[in-house]
């Protein structure tokens, strides 16, 4: 982070006042970019556990909207049927959602590859029906509704107030992500995924780092869960199907596998692409009569998007944007260098 | 009594590192048969052979990317056998790869912290805050190995190389790095010089030299390079065929008439 | 009694089915090492070309089938040439998605082609029914087992005995040293493609004759993963073997469990059945265990 950088304060600065002052500007279209910023968030979250778990460890998993489901529901059914209060559920979404991911890890982790991917495929199913079929907790299809909490009398649904807990639960999540792959632990992650068996051999247990692996990227998605039942105040089966699973793979896919601001990326841009496929179909409607277009068209788009990003940037949008950064600087140095060898220095202005 | 004739020293202390009777099978293949070593405390012990002899199987075994079929592998008195790989490095036991398994993606200073993975205290929970204990972790382990691994090793001016963009002398050193960093009691070497030219052999037996010097090390050696071999062990066995065919001191290695049919064919065991 | 043998009956038909779908998988890994997540599409796009051919263009059944298989091998090849070709070593998640998206695309395109709503299947066999143990077994049951059955044993021999099949086998296991030898990868690869969307096709039109014709049978591509994990990733005989058995422990559990617990279970029956097998069997009846070097 530029902190400790003198030149990056007045940025930062200036960055906090955008972050804190948009949501009261006056701007016409500022609920839709709150609404859009607080999807994004939440998916943020949830990208960075995926992220953790695949990108980093390599493992793969299909399940990730199954656990966001369990975050989601073990809010909703603490808020309606405990009563507790909004800093008691959000964390113990987390933990529920940990613990039935350490359950769910435990005899999958053994497994490699499309194996272990194979088992998080029937833990997804399994979430889903459960979701479905366990009545008296969920009310199955019809959907659990929840009074969203106040905060300072304000509901917490209501997109401003959203907007700062989600942004900032988003940015501590970026963080501790960040701080993880600072420390041994992030390192043994990534030399599981690299050489397996060479990190078993110079002392890494690798099964329980597996699971640890698994449990932090539980706990994110837990957590994003949990946000997203307290922002829709109604979650139902639906929400935490496998095409949201694979969404979120898509979300790491195309922002950068093993990034940090590849979670970031990848995020924005699968929450933004169908918002922008509606709008453009708002114009082409007159055009186009077919019945089910958006939904066909969204999916024709996504799996195109998909398979463009895999063939040719399968690194993804944080290689993408590294690219073009590295040209800028390059060819900032290369001006300072030219403004150098001219004479009378680069700093007058005439 | 062995085929070299002479009777091992008694010695009450035990040793560091003791084999008995290990056998290893792959199918057929058998590629260990009832194997005996003791390796005492401080020595350099070179194990050498002709390729599929079964001396990387015997390490494998050690650190347990082999499961052995019979045996036993006593590590300071205590049976090792059943230990799992990650817990054989605990132990205190460190290893080089014949093939470099170094984490390619990495920079050179990621791997050697690695390989100091199994002292390192600092949990999930810390890592993420960071702050306090595990940044204080972080940079211990950085003075560390500035003060005592990468500067020994001449490796400080590429320490933030990416380990994929390096010439294989230099992976290889990045290897016995990482193997070092863990500080361990006994060390074992697949092959370290393999692939080198004179001057980088020189360059690499030295530093080994030398820190087994410094740190009291014992070493388990592989090697091909009979001249290395010769020049620096203490004491060699010889492997043939999975099974341990003569052992001693070099002078004395190098005159059994087994060991030169191995290496130099009939014609010259004759002589 | 007559229950249970009519269970069996449905199981096994439509676990024959299921063997025919895997079967299509089996082939993809075999001679590329790629898992193929888009079979369901290929076998739901497959089932609806027919459809069209038949139905819309009125074209006669054989002829339709014929052309079926055609468009269908093509769009196989074009896949294998066009998107995986840019794949040949990339990770196991990459090739996952990259077969997912192609799914995406072809389910969204029969969605926006055909819409979403069921559609009753042509006749395609004629009539004829028999009895078993009292229970009559309809045509299109009896039909679609004994196709399943003729291009299962078809494929077997293929696979062991052909000179192509010989090759491809080569080609799947050491692709340098079979190219030393004259075999083209490629060749084979586009072969293999082309093999596995005319099986997806017939599997297709089988399964839309016994249930109906919708966009959601795409669902079948991941139905058929219980199947080819019992089975064994690289066995035919398995892929065989894994669907009869998945397909009767389905319709057991629909008929018999189901009630219990309530809601769809058949469906997630055979993936709780998948879990078993991973932790029992990973590697299924039949197939072989990567081992690894150091």
């Amino acid at each position: 982070m530029g902190l400790s950088n003198r030149r990056g304060w007045p940025y930062f600065l200036l960055f906090l006042a955008v972050f804190i002052l948009f949501p009261f500007s006056l701007f016409q279209y500022t609920k839709y970019i709150l609404f859009l910023v607080n999807m994004t968030a939440i998916g943020v979250i949830g990208a960075l556990g995926l992220n953790i778990l695949t990108g980093y460890t390599g493992l793969i998993s299909l399940g990730q909207a199954g656990f966001m489901g369990v975050g989601a529901y073990t809010v909703a059914i603490l808020s309606t049927k405990v009563g507790l209060p909004m800093w008691i559920n959000l964390p113990a979404a987390g933990i529920i959602t940990t613990l039935v991911g350490i359950i769910v890890g435990t005899p999958s982790l053994r497994l490699k590859g499309f194996y272990l991917a194979m088992s998080t495929l029937a833990a997804e199913f399994l979430l889903e029906y459960v979701f479905k079929n366990w009545e008296s907790m969920t009310q199955g299809v019809q959907g659990l509704f929840i009074t969203p909490p106040q905060v300072f009398g304000v509901h917490i649904n209501n997109d401003r107030v959203f907007y700062f807990l989600s942004v900032s639960l988003a940015v501590l999540a970026v963080i501790g992500t960040r701080n993880l792959f600072r420390t041994n632990v992030g390192r043994a992650f990534i030399a599981i995924r690299d050489r397996d068996i060479a990190a078993e051999l110079i002392g890494i247990n690798v099964f329980k780092y597996k699971l640890v692996s698994f449990a932090i990227s539980s706990f994110y998605a837990g957590v994003a869960g949990g946000l997203w039942c307290y922002y829709m105040t109604i979650i139902n089966p639906e929400a935490f199907q496998l095409s949201i699973s694979i969404d979120y793979v898509a979300m790491i896919i195309v922002g950068g596998m093993g990034t940090l601001f590849g979670s970031v990326y990848g995020a924005i841009f699968v929450v933004l692409l169908p918002e922008l496929i509606q709008r453009l179909m708002e114009v082409l409607q007159p055009v186009l009569h077919m019945e089910y277009t958006f939904a066909a068209f969204k999916q024709i788009v996504f799996g195109v998007i998909i398979v463009i990003f895999l063939v040719f940037e399968p690194k993804g949008l944080a290689e993408v944007l590294s690219r073009l950064g590295s040209k800028v600087s390059n060819r900032k140095r290369k001006e300072a260098v030219q403004n150098e060898s001219l004479p009378g220095t680069g700093n007058s202005k005439i | 009594m062995f085929s070299d004739g002479l009777r091992r020293p008694v010695d009450k202390t035990p040793s560091h590192l003791q084999i008995q009777g290990l056998s290893l099978h792959f199918g057929g293949v058998q590629a260990l048969h009832q194997v005996d070593l003791e390796i005492p405390r401080g020595i350099l012990f070179s194990l050498i052979g002709p390729n599929g002899a079964g001396k990387t199987s015997l390490i494998n075994c050690v650190s347990k990317f082999y499961e052995p079929n019979a045996g036993e592998i006593l590590f300071n008195g205590r049976e090792i056998t059943r230990f799992r790989p990650h817990e054989v490095a605990r132990s205190g036991i460190s290893r080089t790869f014949q093939n470099i398994e170094l984490f390619k993606g990495m920079t050179v200073l990621e791997n050697i912290k690695l390989g100091r993975h199994i002292h390192l205290r600092s949990g999930a929970l810390a890592g993420m805050v960071y702050l306090g204990k595990a940044r204080r972790e972080e940079e211990m382990l950085e003075a560390f190995l500035d003060r005592e691994i990468l500067k020994f090793l001449g490796l400080t001016p590429i320490k933030n190389r990416v380990v994929a963009t390096l010439p294989y002398g230099l992976q290889k050193r990045v290897d016995l790095a990482r193997a070092l960093s863990a500080k361990p009691e006994f060390l074992i070497l697949d092959e370290p010089v393999a692939g080198m030219n004179r001057e980088e052999t020189q360059d690499m037996i030295t530093h080994i030299l030398d820190i087994k010097k410094a740190w009291g090390l014992t070493v388990l050696l592989i090697e091909h390079d009979m001249e290395v071999v010769m020049n620096i062990s203490d004491w060699i066995v010889v492997m043939n065929f999975g099974q341990k065919i003569a052992e001693g001191t070099p002078a004395l290695v190098q005159k059994n008439p087994e060991v030169i049919r191995i290496y130099l064919g009939h014609s010259y065991a004759e002589t | 009694m007559e229950l249970l043998i009519q269970v069996l009956i449905a199981g096994i038909t439509i676990g024959s089915i299921y063997s025919l779908i895997a079967l299509g998988v089996v082939l993809i890994f075999k001679s590329s090492g790629v898992i193929n997540f888009a079979q369901g599409s290929m076998v739901m796009v497959g089932a609806f070309i027919t459809y069209a051919l038949v139905v819309q263009f009125k074209l006669p059944i054989l002829l339709s089938l014929a052309l079926t298989f055609l468009i269908a091998g093509l769009m196989g090849m074009i896949i294998e040439r066009f998107v995986l070709r840019y794949l040949a070593g990339a990770s196991l998640i990459s090739v996952i998605m990259v077969t997912m998206g192609i799914s995406y695309i072809m389910d969204g395109g029969a969605l926006a082609t055909w819409g979403s709503s069921n559609f009753t299947y042509p006749k395609l066999f004629p009539p004829f029914s028999m009895q078993i143990g009292g229970v009559k077994v309809s045509s299109v049951c009896l039909w679609s087992f004994l196709a399943s059955m003729v291009l299962l044993v078809v494929f077997l021999f293929f696979f062991k005995y052909s000179k192509m099949g010989l090759s491809m086998r080569a080609a799947a296991d050491n692709q340098k040293l079979a190219v030393v030898l004259g075999i083209s990868a490629r060749r084979v690869l586009s072969l293999t493609w082309i093999i596995t969307s005319a099986v997806a096709t017939a599997g297709g039109t089988l399964l839309a004759s016994i249930s109906a014709l919708h966009v959601n049978l795409s669902y079948i591509g991941l139905v058929v993963f219980p199947v080819v994990i019992l089975g064994g990733l690289d066995s035919v005989a398995g892929a065989v073997v894994g669907g009869l058995i998945v397909g009767s422990l389905e319709a057991i559990a629909g008929v018999y469990i189901a009630p219990y617990l309530g809601g769809a279970f058949q469906q997630v029956a055979s993936f709780v059945f998948l879990l078993i097998i991973l932790l029992i069997k990973p590697y299924g009846l039949f197939g072989t265990k990567e081992i690894e070097r150091l």
